[in-house]
């Protein structure tokens, strides 16, 4: 089932809406078979003949008798659907006194997603890391246009709007990588703006997280120190933080843990250095009309960077 | 009117044969040469948007494609959706009704063929328009829906989104104007006898469908006439950086959008409770129940319109709100369905392509009704909304519904608009096609959507999707082979196509009692209607529904065309109005600023104008009863005084803005001053409008002109300023007295 991520949930939430989506087809199924057997019986039944067949105008009866059925069915669902929105997907607006809004603020960008750990200085890209068993409560906003924020295994899909926040919750029972897409149209590159949810047991993310507080050391060697004066003198800074270097900005992903993500460029490539030296080099071939430009980087330039990049772990 | 149409339908020789029948083309004013002009430009233009969904699945072939680039893709969806809703869906559908409404229900022509005329050359001037934006070097690209702030300036500076603005505008000016010229031919040109419980189906559906197009167009050109102003000029309704709103455009967008869909589907319903009955030999199993329930779409489209937003975070009220309503929504359908089930039953089928086809619209409809129903179920939307599960969903409800309602009725009243059959070899051809093509299409779109592929997507990677992608592409292309069979069966038919008849399916309705195809002006006699099948009647006397059904007599009222037309176009103003206002009250909660209506606004001065232009409809009234007891110099009279009065007025709000724009007031500054020059900026433009509408009237009355004289002309203008002046108490309460802030 793994192709069919709204069949297979690994979340409560996801869970509810698959049981609800189920019986749904079901019944949809039956009503079809219904009025599909009974429109062919109609046409087999009364093919054409040169007897004048009765003229029959109706019954207000049976045209009442005949709406109860659907009155139920359509009652039915009313009812499921409540119950769902009412307790398993309820939307977390309000949160307890005392207590941080969010556990995670996500933010839309065109095209890639902010990810803010509420209540430490951790800030990623593309990359969604939380713990098994808890209920998250995730904050969505935008920084441009509207995206939405759709993890199908895990959560309902939520709208991620400009000057408004939406609130979801987020939980994993199981430990795994789990894919998330922008489901609304943004602009050039709505396609390549997926992300990950990476579910860890609540130890690992215990180490996770430790590992995202510390700031990477230095680098060293010689080449990543020129890929660092560069990142730094080239225009990268303006756009693009990393802890220690470059001011915190929210235009461009924050780089502080680059080396250690998965993906690069919003879940275009995977993050190898070869990778991360093609996208560099040229950023529009893999994602064009993307915001990042591209610099005709020098050969060594691109060493140097992709050197000194490859130590943000 | 009689002689220029009969001159203008090209059946008198002219000197030059082609251009004169050129001409006539052009110049017609005929309801069914006007008829056939919508539905060829609907067929020019299914075409195109046809071409744009191919490319469309060209791209989504195989993954990481790059047959098309990013951009291109989006301008190919953006275009491929507005071409069919506004240039095909909308066009064709108002040919059928041009041709036939007035056929069926015994008229010579619509109520106003010029106006007809006028609506339809708005058709290819408006696709013209939109499809100019290509000479810029691109096509819109924001999606035929154009959320905000993505259609904004910040986000889309190229002026392929405004001239998708002005194309629209266009295209819905026309599309009202239409529906306006529909509604009032169906209330007053009825043959004698044929009251309104007795008008065929196709008729009660187009008269509820001017109704929707009345009531939700204004929406649609509200909101686009909101963009244009963020755009052009400056204004920020739409842009949340600068405090406007991302989703009032949604809200404005679907309170059109809803309605649109049943604009797209009531008339196709229209046509297949014709075919079904006719080719069943029976007549239609509960009329009153098929058309009651579509007057219950049309009160409950209009609240349904945030079931497209159970995404954008309305809360857990607003959500199951519209759930139910969207729910409640699919009784009446469903309960059409088992209507045309019920006709069927015990009748005597005739499986023509026309009857075929009805029936291919019953099965794939229901099945796009159900999924309709899976989407109601407000949890189910949150997953699959804005996947190929919605795709797969609302095509199933426009070809399955819109699409083969058409082809049905094509293969029906063909014959009667040619005097020639189709073939129904070929027609049996187009169908198969058609319904292969339009599951293999969106059955595998589904699958893709529950598979987690999001629509709108330029191109994917997973190789898991890449199968379905490619069945949804072999049933596109078995769609378009489908349209081609029915050009060339059109061409054969055309040229050597069997000879019809008058009635060669023995059908019911008015239509068929003419030639085939009729004359200009329709009937020689207009036959006396006695039932709800008045050639039915004549054909079998000895089963007449006349004598076995009674339906309610015709009190042979008919209201007056040109008032019932000004009401009906007040309607659709005071929804723009409304709408307007809606911004207005939405973006003056709470001022805060230098620039507030408090602040900047001189609510005595105005006050004083708006006495001016108050009394210019007491003196309208008394200009009216004076012309009604005859006293026609003291009319003139009143009349002047109401057109200085109205002139006083906005004497008074251009030395108001002229105040404001030389303080530095202006629209671009806040959401305040944005909201008032709208507001108050389209109220003036009315009022212009009707002191221009007012002044002709002087001049013709001066001239004693007949038709000013006999006071229906002042009394439908008369509607229209009294409308004006409505709006604007409420706009001066809302406004300068601050009432709701």
């Amino acid at each position: 089932m793994s192709n069919f991520p709204v069949f297979d949930p690994a979340s409560p939430q996801a869970e509810a809406i698959r049981d609800l989506f189920v019986q749904v087809l079901w019944i949809s199924g039956g009503i079809f078979a219904i009025v599909a057997g009974l429109i062919c019986i109609a046409i087999w039944k009364f093919r054409s003949n040169e007897t004048l067949p009765t003229q029959d105008f109706g019954s207000h009866r049976k045209e009442i008798a005949w709406i109860v059925a659907p009155v139920i069915v359509v009652l039915w669902i009313a009812a499921i659907s409540a119950k769902l929105v009412l307790t398993y997907n309820a939307v977390p607006q309000a949160h307890p006194p005392g207590q941080q809004d969010a556990d995670l603020i996500v933010t839309g960008h065109q095209w890639w997603w902010q990810v803010d750990y509420a209540g430490t200085d951790i800030v990623s890209a593309n990359e969604i890391h939380i713990p098994t068993g808890k209920r998250l409560r995730v904050k969505l906003s935008s920084a441009d246009v509207i995206h939405s924020f759709w993890v199908a295994r895990l959560a309902r899909k939520m709208d991620a709007i400009p000057g408004r926040e939406n609130f979801i919750w987020l939980q994993a029972d199981k430990v795994g990588t789990y894919t998330g897409r922008c489901a609304e149209f943004c602009g050039t590159q709505h396609a390549r703006m997926n992300f990950i949810v990476v579910a860890h047991e609540p130890e690992d993310y215990e180490k996770w997280l430790a590992g995202e507080k510390t700031v990477p050391p230095a680098p060293t060697d010689a080449k990543a120190l020129a890929g660092r004066s560069t990142f730094l003198s080239l225009t990268c800074s303006q756009c693009h933080a990393i802890a220690g270097v470059s001011a915190d900005r929210s235009i461009a992903p924050d780089l502080t843990h680059l080396a250690s993500r998965r993906d690069l460029a919003a879940g275009v490539i995977p993050n190898t250095p070869e990778n991360l030296r093609r996208w560099l080099k040229d950023p529009a071939a893999f994602k064009p009309g993307c915001k990042m430009p591209d610099f005709k980087l020098t050969e060594a330039q691109l060493d140097e960077l992709v050197a000194y990049l490859e130590t943000l772990k | 009117m009689s002689a220029s149409s009969a001159e203008a339908s090209g059946e008198t020789p002219s000197k030059d044969p082609v251009s004169g029948r050129l001409l006539s083309w052009v110049s017609t004013v005929d309801h069914k040469k006007i008829g056939i002009l919508y539905i060829s430009t609907a067929l020019v233009f299914l075409g195109i948007g046809g071409l744009e969904a191919l490319l469309i699945r060209v791209q989504l072939l195989f993954p990481n494609n790059t047959f098309l680039s990013p951009g291109l893709f989006n301008q190919m969806f953006t275009m491929h959706g507005t071409t069919m809703v506004f240039l095909v869906g909308m066009p064709v559908l108002i040919g059928f009704q041009n041709y036939f409404v007035p056929l069926m229900i015994g008229a010579r022509d619509v109520a106003f063929p010029r106006l007809n005329a006028m609506s339809y050359w708005l058709l290819p001037f408006g696709g013209i328009l939109l499809y100019f934006s290509f000479m810029t070097g691109q096509a819109p690209d924001a999606g035929w829906f154009s959320y905000a702030p993505l259609s904004t300036k910040p986000y889309n500076l190229m002026p392929a989104q405004d001239y998708w603005i002005i194309g629209l505008i266009c295209l819905g000016i026309g599309s009202v104007a239409a529906a306006i010229n529909i509604f009032v031919t169906v209330l007053q040109c009825r043959a004698p006898g044929m009251s309104l419980q007795r008008v065929p189906l196709f008729v009660w559906m187009s008269l509820m469908t001017a109704i929707l197009t009345i009531l939700a167009l204004p929406a649609l050109n509200a909101a686009l006439a909101m963009l244009m102003i963020d755009r052009l000029l400056g204004a920020a309704f739409f842009e949340p950086a600068r405090g406007g709103s991302a989703l009032l455009w949604q809200h404005y967008f679907w309170v059109f959008g809803h309605p649109e869909v049943y604009i797209l589907i009531l008339p196709a319903f229209g046509m297949i409770s014709e075919v079904i009955p006719v080719f069943s030999r029976k007549p239609i199993y509960g009329y009153a129940f098929v058309a009651g329930s579509s007057a219950v779409i049309v009160l409950l489209s209009y609240g349904v319109w945030a079931h497209h937003m159970f995404a954008v975070g309305l809360g857990m009220g607003a959500d199951m709100f519209f759930a139910v309503g969207t729910l409640l929504i699919a009784l009446p359908t469903g309960l059409k369905i088992f209507n045309w089930t019920a006709t069927m039953w015990g009748g005597s089928i005739r499986l023509t392509t026309s009857m075929m086809f009805a029936v291919a619209f019953l099965l794939e409809f229901v099945i796009g009704g159900l999924t309709g129903v899976m989407f109601a179920a407000v949890p189910i939307d949150w997953q699959l909304t804005d996947t190929y599960f919605v795709v797969g969903h609302f095509h199933y409800v426009l070809i399955g519904g819109t699409v083969f309602g058409v082809f049905s009725a094509t293969y029906y009243w063909f014959p009667k608009m040619t005097g020639r059959m189709l073939s129904e070899r070929l027609g049996k051809w187009q169908l198969w096609l058609w319904v292969f093509g339009l599951n293999a299409t969106f059955l595998s779109q589904h699958v893709l959507g529950v598979m987690g592929m999001p629509r709108r997507v330029y191109t994917y990677a997973e190789p898991g999707w890449m199968a379905l992608n490619a069945i949804a592409g072999a049933g596109a292309v078995a769609m378009a082979a489908g349209t081609l069979v029915l050009l060339l069966n059109v061409w054969v038919s055309l040229r050597k196509g069997e000879r019809s008849g008058d009635n060669p399916w023995g059908g019911f309705t008015l239509e068929w009692a003419t030639t085939s195809p009729p004359p200009p002006e329709n009937f020689d006699v207009i036959p006396r209607v006695e039932s709800r099948r008045p050639v039915w009647d004549l054909d079998h006397p000895d089963s007449a529904d006349s004598k076995f059904e009674k339906t309610p007599e015709d009190n042979g009222w008919r209201p007056d065309k040109s008032v019932t037309s000004v009401w009906a176009f007040v309607a659709s103003e005071a929804m723009f109005f409304l709408l307007l206002l809606v911004s207005y009250v939405v973006f003056n909660t709470d001022q805060t600023g230098d620039i507030r209506s408090a602040s900047v606004l001189d609510v005595a001065r105005t006050g004083l104008f708006s006495i001016a232009l108050l009394g210019s409809s007491f003196t309208l009234w008394r200009a009216e009863s004076l012309l009604k007891a005859g006293r026609i110099p003291q009319f003139r009279r009143w009349l002047m005084l109401t057109i200085v009065l109205g002139s006083i007025f906005i004497g008074g709000q251009a030395i108001e803005y002229y105040g404001l724009i030389s303080s530095d007031v202006t629209i671009d500054d806040n959401l305040f001053t944005a909201t008032f020059f709208t507001v108050t900026g389209f109220h003036g433009l009315h009022v212009i409008v009707g002191l221009i509408a007012l002044s002709i009237l002087l001049g013709l009355a001066v001239k004693q002109d007949r038709n000013v004289l006999s006071g229906t002309a002042l009394k439908a203008v008369g509607v229209y300023w009294h409308f004006v002046d409505v709006v604007w108490i409420a706009v001066f309460c809302i406004i300068y007295l601050r009432f709701l802030q």
